[in-house]
């Protein structure tokens, strides 16, 4: 019996993260029970919105010993958007917040990048995007073709973690759009909103 | 790089769609979720819904509706009409929807832009204005573009910029349902004053139209409906000549 637990911490919209889920035939739970995250298989951890709000609500729940808990002894854990960034270790979004740390590097504002390269691109990143998969063998993708458009929405960007990416986004500066180290993994863009090749991603994840 | 979006809209009225629609290979051409279906399997990039419903009571239906049709597609989805409260934004947020798009509900109350952008984040508030040309100057048309607010367009447009808007969708009524192409003039003068995503709306009839809307490079999207609706324009195909034009599509 293996479920995915998506983390439930009042921060955005669930709605479409659970039907992906249920269309694509995996089982689900939306939760913010220890107990249920402890018994899933995976772990997503989504999230629309401020990431120090973000951050803190999570706190609240009492869930981020928990989560770190299952991530090292193995369990596979997937960001999705903010909750990509949040697997960093911290955040300049209005103010310097500290993230979970699972990964290294941190989350700066694109605007004032853009501006300094003297490109006057749109803030924030929305739309379709393409990845430039820069490094193999992300088990995430196995099923995601290189130039694959992504659905992106977001005005703060990951930095110092090139390490860790295995696809890019090109948006004048160069926006990190799958990370992962070991077991934990994270999308900048929606997988959920991406149509078949977002789906996809979700699958890859799902069959860890 | 960040491709530019092709957008069908549909109308939903008790539970239907509206605007006569012909379609092949589709069982029932009025109901929304299959449309919503079909569209999502032809490679539009995004959907938006828009509630005529006339009345309260139709309400419960149409987010009904909603709930199914975000079950079963995968891409963005827009939701208008009626959007009056905060209370209207959570009611299609939770059935669904992606973004909200606000048109005469922010025209009565401007403050409903900045307070949802707060709420829900810009990204999630669509400003969606009907546009005519008024004595030399582009005024704002309400309910439905049968009412002359005064309001001057380009103010309206950087006020709800300046609120919170992330997204403006410009419906030009001096082009709408004439089929000859989109409003250009308008747009270019919009884009030179915003810098948030431009929907550009009203007055698609053929491939080329579109061709001629992205040159224009503030705008990101073109939004249409009976053309679509009626086959005259397959999106897959639609998707297929700009990107051979040049223009970045999701093929």
């Amino acid at each position: 019996m293996s479920y995915v637990a998506v983390i439930d911490y009042g921060v955005g919209n669930l709605f479409s993260l659970a039907s992906s889920l249920k269309f694509l035939g995996i089982e689900s739970v939306v939760t913010s029970e220890p107990e249920v995250i402890t018994g899933a298989g995976k772990i997503i951890l989504p999230g629309v919105g401020a990431f120090g709000d973000a951050m803190e609500k999570l706190r609240d729940t009492g869930l981020i010993p928990v989560i770190k808990k299952e991530v090292s002894a193995g369990k596979p854990l997937m960001g999705i958007c903010l909750g990509m960034q949040m697997l960093l270790e911290k955040s300049y979004e209005y103010g310097e917040h500290e993230g979970l740390g699972l990964i290294k590097g941190s989350v700066r504002p694109m605007a004032p990048d853009l501006k300094a390269m003297g490109l006057d691109y749109k803030v924030p990143h929305m739309g379709w995007n393409s990845l430039e998969i820069t490094r193999g063998g992300c088990p995430i993708l196995k099923a995601t073709r290189d130039g694959e458009h992504m659905y992106f929405v977001h005005s703060f960007y990951g930095c110092e973690c090139e390490d860790s990416v295995a696809a890019w986004a090109d948006y004048g500066v160069r926006v990190p759009a799958v990370v992962y180290s070991g077991n934990v993994f994270g999308c900048q863009f929606h997988p959920e909103k991406s149509g078949r090749a977002g789906l996809s991603i979700l699958k890859a994840f799902s069959e860890l | 790089m960040l491709t530019k979006r092709i957008i069908p809209c549909l109308d939903v009225r008790d539970g239907r769609v509206v605007k006569g629609v012909n379609f092949e290979g589709i069982r029932d051409v009025e109901d929304p979720v299959e449309m919503a279906r079909f569209y999502n399997e032809s490679g539009a990039d995004e959907l938006v819904f828009y509630d005529i419903t006339a009345s309260f009571e139709e309400r419960p239906l149409f987010a009904n509706i909603l709930r199914r049709v975000a079950e079963c597609i995968f891409i963005p989805l827009t939701v208008g009409g009626g959007i009056n409260s905060l209370e209207d934004f959570d009611r299609v947020l939770k059935s669904g929807a992606d973004k909200v798009s606000v048109n005469s509900g922010a025209i009565k109350n401007p403050e409903l832009i900045l307070s949802a952008a707060k709420k829900y984040g810009d990204q999630c508030v669509v400003l969606s204005m009907d546009v005519k040309r008024v004595g030399g100057a582009y005024h704002v048309f309400a309910k439905g573009g049968r009412e002359d607010t005064g309001l001057d367009a380009l103010k309206w447009a950087e006020f709800g910029q300046e609120s919170g808007a992330g997204e403006i969708v410009l419906n030009s009524i001096d082009t709408d349902g004439v089929k000859n192409g989109f409003d250009i003039e308008m747009l270019s003068d919009m884009a030179e004053i915003v810098h948030i995503p431009i929907i550009a709306s009203g007055g698609a009839g053929c491939m080329e139209d579109f061709r001629e809307l992205f040159k224009l490079s503030g705008v990101d999207a073109g939004l249409a409906a009976s053309i679509f609706h009626f086959r005259e324009v397959d999106i897959h195909e639609l998707k297929c000549y700009l990107k051979d034009c040049g223009v970045p599509m999701r093929v």
